[in-house]
């Protein structure tokens, strides 16, 4: 069961997230964005299904993946907080990716020496697309942090309103843990040297200061979710709920 | 030669058809996504590796397998998704490299297991007329697997193949 948590809590990252970047679509400041946002979603979506799978089927009661995506509740969601920020502007929206796709890349490049053949198989394509997300997302922060005023502006209100919410990704849960000990995943506190590298890189050359964090925010592993989670499950859900074991 | 080792013999040829939906000039045997056929106890197994985790072709490439093979013939087709090892650009033959080539788009260039690979493709060259002065517009293209450049030299905009 603690396998089964662990994974859920690791496939509701990439749901979430990924539905979060789906809300861009036809809303992208430009095309080429509009082309992206889509595509990582598809990436994180794509990597989600396989974990609510290999969940489902650990935990054996017939589960299937769009049981565990549409009829679970708000607080049975375990996702962390940082996936579930509202997009608000294109600055928040990239840099909330870059802080997920840091933490990441070194996260699945250690999964790949787990004991989960699945795991491995999802470590091993995600890896990969993590350092492009994180190459895109880099490329914007920079871009903006190192722009105009206004984008710089942005860009620091940004680091100022998602830097509360970066510890949580490296906290286990009392689930994780388990999976951890039993080697099925890797541990999220061994992440932050190469996490913090790949933040510093690109901060210094976005002229952006570190921020001191006195507040850190925690609670979605627990079900402890903001406002705007729920709603953002109202829309995602609604067409299952309406139609229960729709097909498509 | 075994009837099982004719049935998968016929098997393979029709699965090895089959283009990809979204970059029809190859097929699944030229990506290196068909990984095997086998046939034992009259079912035939069928191993596919996805190119993305989210690549939405995916059910739409085995549903095309599937048909294919029971189109020559061959009885009880089961397909088997095979994430790991996950799919490189490195298993994209050369035929079909010289087929996307062809077609219009860059084939990936350089090897996957390098790092640089995957920060460093300065050098694209451009499918239509070989020139090397080309830059990249987005790195996401049409699909997931690509991204979009254009050509100094002809002025041309084309996918790359992007190489992972």
């Amino acid at each position: 069961m603690a396998v089964y948590q662990a994974l859920l809590e690791l496939a509701d990252d990439n749901l979430v997230l990924g539905h979060r970047l789906s809300e861009w679509c036809g809303h992208a400041p430009m095309l080429e964005e509009d082309l992206a946002m889509p595509n990582m979603a598809l990436d994180l979506i794509g990597t989600a299904r396989v974990l609510y799978d290999r969940a489902a089927a650990l935990e054996g009661k017939g589960q299937s993946e769009d049981d565990m995506a549409f009829l679970r509740g708000e607080r049975e969601y375990r996702n962390c907080l940082l996936v579930e920020r509202p997009n608000e502007d294109f600055a928040q929206t990239m840099l909330r990716q870059l802080y997920f796709a840091a933490f990441m890349k070194p996260f699945w490049d250690a999964a790949l020496n787990g004991t989960d053949e699945v795991v491995r198989g999802v470590a091993g394509k995600a890896a990969k697309e993590m350092a492009y997300h994180i190459r895109h997302a880099g490329e914007w922060v920079i871009r903006l942090g190192d722009g105009t005023d206004e984008s710089a502006a942005r860009m620091r209100d940004a680091v100022f309103a998602l830097s509360i919410y970066v510890d949580e990704l490296f906290e286990s849960s009392a689930a994780a843990a388990e999976a951890e000990a039993a080697g099925v995943l890797p541990k999220r506190a061994d992440m932050r040297p190469a996490f913090d590298a790949v933040i510093a890189q690109v901060f210094t050359e976005a002229l952006l200061e570190a921020p001191s964090v006195d507040y850190p925010q925690t609670g979605g592993r627990d079900g402890r979710h903001g406002e705007g989670l729920g709603h953002m499950l109202a829309e995602m859900q609604s067409l299952y709920r309406a139609h229960p074991g729709a097909r498509w | 030669m075994s009837l099982a080792a004719q049935e998968e013999a016929r098997a393979w040829a029709a699965a090895a058809q089959v283009p990809d939906p979204e970059v029809p000039c190859v097929t699944v045997a030229d990506l290196g996504i068909l990984r095997w056929v086998r046939v034992e106890n009259g079912v035939c197994r069928v191993g596919v590796t996805p190119t993305y985790s989210g690549c939405p072709a995916t059910l739409a490439i085995e549903l095309a397998i599937e048909t294919a093979i029971l189109g020559a013939g061959v009885q009880g087709v089961q397909i088997e998704r095979v994430l790991s090892p996950a799919w490189t650009t490195d298993w994209i033959t050369d035929e079909g490299r010289a087929k996307l080539r062809d077609y219009g788009i860059a084939p990936p260039q350089g090897q996957s297991g390098k790092a640089l690979a995957l920060f460093g493709e300065t050098s694209v060259t451009c499918p239509r007329c070989g020139s090397d002065d080309t830059e990249k517009l987005s790195e996401f293209g049409s699909t997931a697997c690509k991204a979009h450049y254009r050509c100094r030299a002809c002025a041309e905009p084309f996918d790359y193949f992007k190489c992972i």
